[in-house]
């Protein structure tokens, strides 16, 4: 992390703030601390704010609020941070089916990390994963925190097409493709939680800041909950996390 | 104070509450549904989109008495077919993709009537690269997260999410005021030329200090060739190679509207409505928002050059680029009708019922 945090214009109507140069997780924590205490500020102007690894894209309209004075009321929101208590980070369960038609690759994740299928499986649901920041796709989270116990090289040829709701590991990532899309990632399993309806209330189910965990259901499991996720009802578990508890893995 | 006439057709309705209904018969090249775009879901992932020349789109909507922010047609170089199946108002603004209305040239940048079973075609491209038009009432298809722009590659919003087609029906929502009173809006539209060599202005970028002098150098003083690689994601663009101190990658982070990008291989990006939210490319500097149409309406072969302002001066060139639009504005709104004088006509054995409107100017 930057000692002094880089104001960076971007555009006319865009600046960032920029917290380091690198993925952490004390850096995203700042982040996390800004992004709530500009929203609770509601400054009139500020637009959009855009979480990323490292920095805080702030969009606003030049209209309303002056590049400086805007700059200032950032600098001295900054400033109060540490007075600010956040709210513990949640963490999101995703039901998962791991294995067989859901996840083609397991068997090849197993064999790259010389581990059984079910210890690939117990290792990649015991991690609590911070969703650094949403992109790519609407939804897709970029995931920080697996065990390199687990780690296997992408695909040599892309899949053409991948179901959304697969879960997949790339290098030592893992994610869930939140739309069909092609792509490389070894497929392990697959939700059936929808992480992107464009019809929901709440369009996209996970938000930058918070944690992931992969909870393994069988296919009962599935058709129980299935006919709550067809009919928008189905709630993910989500409870916050225990602090100071580092991240497991 | 001086008085203009305008004439109109005598309008069958003549309430307010008027549904308009039109049938694409001509995709055209890429005929998408767009408004202002999608707020507050970047950190979502979701692209803004909306369109691309916010200024040409603004004026389709005050031309034809809409609210700004009202969904439009877009179209890209090759402008579509459009059957009127009910009366209305539209107007059409942006580059010049010589519009006609059953094989008659029509104004630009002017509230039109239109009657059932009107005809609107376009035939070559004269100015420009995009079209909006416009319709009395905005265009009525649903909200998704807040907005009626299409996002092809996320199948997004729109009309299903896709480019129109020969064949889709699309609903026209309830004009504000009697279609009457719309018709012959017009602007002189002197604010933007469309010229195949554009100079855009510039802020500085997030990484300007990740390229060396010389490629800076590069940059502001060489002039670059929009590539075919143009759509409304980004625009690659062809010229001097503009030299990193160490490599074009970073670590993702956001990208503004106009931001331009500089990968390894030192061919700028611009990066435009449709781009992804995030990005992992060095940006040299950023459009300023008034240059942003003209690199909208800019296509393959136009030539653009980059000079640099301070973010002051960008500003105030915004400013004075909405005072102009809320004069314009202004205009339409206070048009006021002072006296109708309806004539029947009978010219060349044909029956013609015209209406005459004294409005005030």
């Amino acid at each position: 992390m930057y000692n002094k945090t880089k104001y960076l214009i971007a555009g006319d109507r865009a600046l960032v703030m920029e917290f380091g140069n690198c993925i952490s997780e004390e850096i995203n924590e700042k982040i996390r601390a800004m992004t709530i205490a500009i929203e609770t500020k509601n400054i009139e102007g500020v637009v959009e704010l855009v979480p990323t690894y490292r920095s805080l894209m702030v969009h606003y309209n030049p209209l309303i609020i002056e590049y400086t004075v805007l700059l200032t009321t950032l600098q001295a929101l900054e400033e109060e941070l540490e007075n600010i208590e956040l709210p513990a980070p949640q963490i999101i369960e995703i039901p998962t089916l791991y294995g067989g038609d859901y996840g083609p690759d397991i068997e090849t994740v197993a064999q790259h990390n010389a581990l059984t299928v079910e210890e690939v499986i117990q290792t990649h649901t015991s991690g609590e994963y911070l969703i650094y920041m949403l992109g790519f796709t609407p939804g897709f989270p970029y995931l920080g925190g697996m065990d390199k116990k687990i780690a296997t090289p992408r695909l040599q040829s892309p899949r053409t097409k991948i179901k959304g709701g697969s879960v997949g590991i790339a290098g030592s990532q893992t994610g869930i493709y939140s739309i069909d899309s092609p792509g490389g990632w070894q497929l392990i399993g697959w939700t059936p939680v929808k992480l992107y309806d464009e019809n929901a209330e709440k369009p996209i189910l996970l938000k930058a800041g918070n944690y992931i965990k992969f909870k393994e259901i069988d296919e009962k499991e599935y058709k129980r909950i299935a006919p709550s996720i067809n009919d928008g009802t189905y709630q993910c578990k989500s409870y916050p996390k225990a602090q100071g508890g580092g991240v497991i893995g | 104070m001086m008085e203009l006439i305008n004439v109109n057709p005598i309008l069958k309705h003549k309430g307010v509450g008027l549904l308009g209904k039109i049938k694409v018969f001509k995709s055209g090249l890429l005929t998408l549904i767009q408004d202002k775009g999608r707020k507050g879901y970047q950190q979502y992932g979701v692209p803004v989109s909306g369109v691309m020349d916010d200024f040409s789109y603004r004026i389709a909507n005050v031309l034809v008495g809409n609210h700004e922010g009202e969904a439009v047609i877009e179209s890209t170089l090759v402008g579509p077919g459009i059957e009127f199946l009910e009366e209305g108002v539209m107007a059409i603004t942006g580059g010049n993709l010589s519009p006609e209305i059953n094989g008659k040239p029509i104004p630009m940048w002017k509230s039109i009537f239109v009657k059932p079973g009107d005809r609107l075609n376009f035939k070559a491209i004269k100015t420009g690269c995009r079209s909006y038009i416009a319709f009395a009432g905005g265009i009525d298809v649903p909200k998704i997260m807040g907005s009626r722009a299409t996002y092809t590659r996320g199948n997004i919003g729109g009309y299903e999410g896709r480019a129109l087609k020969s064949g889709d029906m699309i609903h026209i929502g309830e004009a504000d005021k009697p279609l009457r009173e719309l018709v012959g809006n017009w602007i002189h539209q002197e604010i933007y030329s469309y010229s195949n060599t554009v100079e855009a202005r510039v802020v500085p970028g997030p990484q300007e200090d990740a390229f060396t002098d010389e490629g800076i150098h590069t940059f502001y003083n060489s002039e670059y060739a929009v590539t075919n690689e143009c759509d409304r994601m980004g625009y690659r663009l062809t010229g001097d190679k503009i030299q990193h101190q160490d490599g074009g990658d970073i670590i993702s982070d956001g990208i503004a509207m106009g931001a331009i990008q500089i990968p390894g291989h030192g061919m700028p990006i611009i990066m435009m409505a449709d781009r992804q939210t995030t990005g992992g490319y060095t940006k040299i500097a950023n459009v300023i928002a008034v240059d942003l149409p003209k690199i909208a309406q800019a296509k393959p072969g136009d030539k653009i050059v980059f000079k640099k302002v301070s973010i002051e001066e960008a500003h105030s060139l915004l400013k004075e680029v909405e005072e102009k639009i809320s004069n314009l504005k202004q205009q339409c709104i206070s048009r006021k009708v002072i006296k109708t004088r309806e004539f029947n006509l009978k010219i060349n054995g044909k029956a013609y019922a015209v209406s005459v409107d004294e409005i005030k100017s």
